[in-house]
């Protein structure tokens, strides 16, 4: 295996690490308006990610860094490709990052109802924004001969995509949820079940939808070298699984196979993209691939050097943040600092 | 207007923005994981009150600082892909490096510290706090790592019509950054010193008894801290502008207004400078003073714009390689001139809060309060001098500030994002900079209570 591909692999779980983390903080911040009313149970909601939140970020931030850093080409394509999506998507991050923050610094309602609308926004928009970013990358992008994208956001806001969007804001919804049942306690913790439980066939239906789009018109599911079929049935499976042990009660098993979910679905998209990064739908020449699109093997050996001895490191004092604050929250706890 | 102008705007719009954020992050960070420290030693609660207290502004800065963070992350590919293809392959390392060692650690140690004082014992919990004022300062010296390479760059080929990396110790070890990374952070210390001296000052003010202790141990941290940050950074900027004279030359000499080369050079206080025809129309010069500054002796040549510019163009060919010098010689004379206000300042508060006459002299207190801001203003125009005046190249002498731009993205696009970015970072100011001043004039014991 040469370094192209394993840097293709830590990319792929960057992105699967930051969709599982920042997957159920999104839902959490677009269930909010739902599922909370009064102050203290907003607060209860907010709390459950609130240690968390920041640090589940910088997987989004790390992935976008290492891109740039081992497929410098992929970096510079997509993100002034996508540029008024990912303004867009800026924008919804920062009003939700302080939000988090500014919410609790006053008592007035308005203010703190202010910054929860923050919070549902800048939840929903990156949610969304990502699956149409991703969808699209599934799909191809009119990529030319200078290895640019040309065509503004209007193409990528076609049909296919759009689902991709819902498909992500439902996937997340449901994980957001899910993580509110082992997170909380009492009538919230019943509520966010409750909502997942009205959503999750919705959700079932967009996803089905979704593959069955994928593998009429796009190559993910039977492309020739790797293909994502295999961790697509799996994707398919643990939804499943989500809605039966959610109507069995189960709240670790439903967290989990809606983080399975998440986690296959990553590995579909990629798996199905391999050896590619972005697909031109112009002219194959013009497809970027972890060779052409990468930086030098000396640059690619420097980081893997960095990348093997810190993302253990990471893992570590990150799992011992979600150990401190395993307790279950409600309304009443006494320690709500958000 | 074309994209690069714009797209030159934005960066220049966002990147100080949240550069006003930064260096209060790493200042504050350092102070509170030293007060937490005497905390653990001693036991004396006003400590974990000061912590507290202080952690309050810290968190609101913090919050700012790290979404407008986000947005840095992504702008060179966003605005600048032209610049990430030449050179991603040196720049994105130390980018992704930073994430690694420094946002993670920075991140997640923040939130285990706002959550955690009732779950991890005290100990735990103050080296958490070092955590996350190591995280700070390191994500510091990583994008300087790569900020420096763009001002000097080393360890690299052209190949593959590229900059290639091929030496990263080279990178790390760049002589720029190691002038430049103290310069920040010590930069960083001096401004969590005057901000916690500003509130202290006119906390003492108000005279009110059961705040005076609090505020009066407050200040003298603060005062030593804005000394000590003060003192460093002058010595260090000297430094490093002795190792731009060697190294930069071009923007050490728009920074002095010097268009003729002198031998001795001669150190310009007060200058009305004429771009166009290349000359100051007034000029109060210090003879000799310059080669002193620059290079310890007064008999050293210091090379003048023209000469520099004709160098230039031998070297790169035909074009304008002279940085905006009004611009430059300003701003400097700003950075420098504040940067002695502050030594000063700080001393003094040293000086009067050891020996108990800080609040005698009321004057002193007021002045306090707006000098808070000072160390910020100097910061930003340290950066334009560091900035503008690496103009024309964005890498320089490799690439140019043109030839780096975004080729898909329209002036369209760019104003749309410009003006939503100047829309919600004024929004933020004004919210982020409305809660500082009600939590830093609140009063301590209440404000722990609720702010937590």
């Amino acid at each position: 295996m040469d370094l192209n591909i394993l840097w293709f692999i830590l990319i792929t779980i960057l992105f699967s690490g930051f969709f599982f983390l920042e997957g159920f903080d999104y839902g959490v911040g677009i269930l909010l308006p739902f599922i909370a009313k009064k102050d203290n149970e907003r607060r209860a909601v907010i709390n459950t990610i609130g240690p968390v939140w920041d640090a589940n970020e910088v997987w989004m931030i790390t992935a976008g860094g290492a891109m740039f850093a081992a497929f410098p080409h992929m970096y510079a394509t997509l993100f002034s490709g996508f540029y008024i999506a990912l303004i867009f998507m800026l924008l919804g991050l920062i009003i939700r990052g302080v939000a988090f923050e500014f919410r609790s610094k006053r008592e007035e309602p308005s203010w703190r109802s202010s910054w929860d609308w923050a919070i549902f926004i800048g939840s929903l928009l990156p949610a969304l924004l990502w699956g149409v970013t991703i969808a699209n990358l599934m799909r191809g992008v009119a990529i030319e001969a200078d290895w640019n994208y040309y065509g503004g956001l209007l193409p990528l806001l076609n049909p296919y995509s759009l689902l991709g969007g819902l498909v992500f804001l439902g996937l997340f919804t449901l994980h957001g949820a899910s993580f509110l049942g082992i997170k909380l306690e009492g009538e919230l913790k019943q509520k966010a079940k409750g909502f997942a439980g009205k959503i999750w066939i919705p959700v079932v239906a967009l996803v089905v939808i979704f593959l069955i789009w994928t593998y009429l018109s796009t190559d993910i599911l039977n492309n020739p070298g790797w293909d994502g079929l295999i961790p697509a049935i799996l994707a398919a499976l643990t939804l499943l699984t989500y809605g039966w042990f959610l109507r069995q009660g189960k709240e670790g098993l439903t967290f989990i196979s809606g983080g399975l979910t998440i986690l296959m679905a990553t590995v579909m998209v990629f798996s199905g993209l391999f050896p590619r990064l972005m697909i031109s739908t112009l002219d194959p020449a013009n497809t970027l691939t972890i060779y052409n699109a990468s930086s030098s093997p000396y640059t690619l050996r420097v980081i893997t050097i960095v990348a093997a001895i810190f993302l253990p490191i990471i893992l570590i004092y990150q799992g011992w943040t979600y150990w401190i604050f395993r307790k279950r929250l409600s309304p009443e706890s006494s320690d709500l600092h958000y | 207007m074309d994209t690069v102008i714009l797209s030159r705007w934005q960066f220049a719009i966002t990147t100080i923005y949240h550069f006003f954020f930064v260096p209060v992050t790493l200042g504050l960070s350092t102070f509170l994981a030293v007060l937490e420290t005497r905390y653990v030693i001693t036991n004396d609660e006003t400590y974990k009150k000061m912590v507290k207290f202080w952690g309050n502004i810290f968190l609101i800065n913090f919050a700012i600082g790290v979404v407008t963070g986000i947005v840095q992350e992504f702008h060179f590919g966003l605005n600048w892909s032209e610049y990430a293809r030449f050179m991603g392959d040196i720049f994105g390392a130390p980018l992704a490096i930073e994430g690694l060692m420094a946002f993670f650690l920075e991140s997640t140690f923040i939130g285990i510290w706002i959550f955690g004082w009732d779950k991890i014992s005290k100990k735990t919990h103050a080296a958490v706090m070092w955590m996350v004022a190591i995280g700070s300062n390191l994500s510091a010296l990583w994008i300087l790592i790569a900020n420096s390479f763009m001002q000097n760059p080393v360890g690299y080929a052209i190949r593959n019509g590229r900059a290639e990396m091929t030496d990263f110790w080279a990178l790390v070890g760049n002589p720029n950054v190691w002038y430049q990374f103290p310069h920040v952070l010590t930069a960083g210390i001096s401004v969590g010193g005057f901000l916690v001296m500003a509130f202290s000052a006119w906390h003492l003010l108000k005279k009110n008894p059961h705040t005076q202790d609090f505020f009066r141990r407050s200040m003298r941290w603060a005062a030593g801290f804005a000394l000590v940050g003060s003192l460093l950074v002058g010595l260090i900027g000297h430094a490093q502008g002795q190792f731009l004279a060697k190294n930069q030359s071009m923007k050490i000499s728009a920074m002095e207004g010097l268009w003729e080369t002198e031998q001795p050079g001669s150190f310009s206080v007060v200058a009305l400078i004429d771009e166009k025809n290349q000359q100051n129309t007034f000029d109060l010069k210090i003879p000799k003073a310059l080669s002193f500054l620059l290079f310890n002796d007064f008999s050293s040549e210091v090379i003048g714009i023209k000469e520099l510019q004709a160098e230039a163009e031998a070297l790169y060919g035909p074009g304008n390689y002279i940085p905006p010098v009004t611009l430059s010689y300003w701003s400097s004379r700003t950075m420098i001139g504040i940067g002695l206000l502050m030594i000063l300042i700080s001393g003094l508060a040293v000086l009067w809060s050891r020996v108990d006459g800080l609040e005698k002299r009321s004057w002193f207190l007021k002045l306090l309060i707006p000098a808070g801001l000072l160390p910020t203003v100097a910061i930003t125009a340290g950066w334009l001098v560091a900035e503008t005046g690496r103009w024309p190249w964005i890498v320089h002498g490799l690439q140019k500030i043109e030839d780096a731009v975004s080729p898909s993205i329209t002036a369209g696009n760019i104003f749309f994002s410009l003006i939503s970015f100047l829309i919600l970072y004024g929004v933020l100011a004004v919210v982020g900079v409305s809660l500082m001043l009600k939590y830093g004039k609140s009063d301590p014991a209440a404000a722990v209570e609720k702010g937590e």
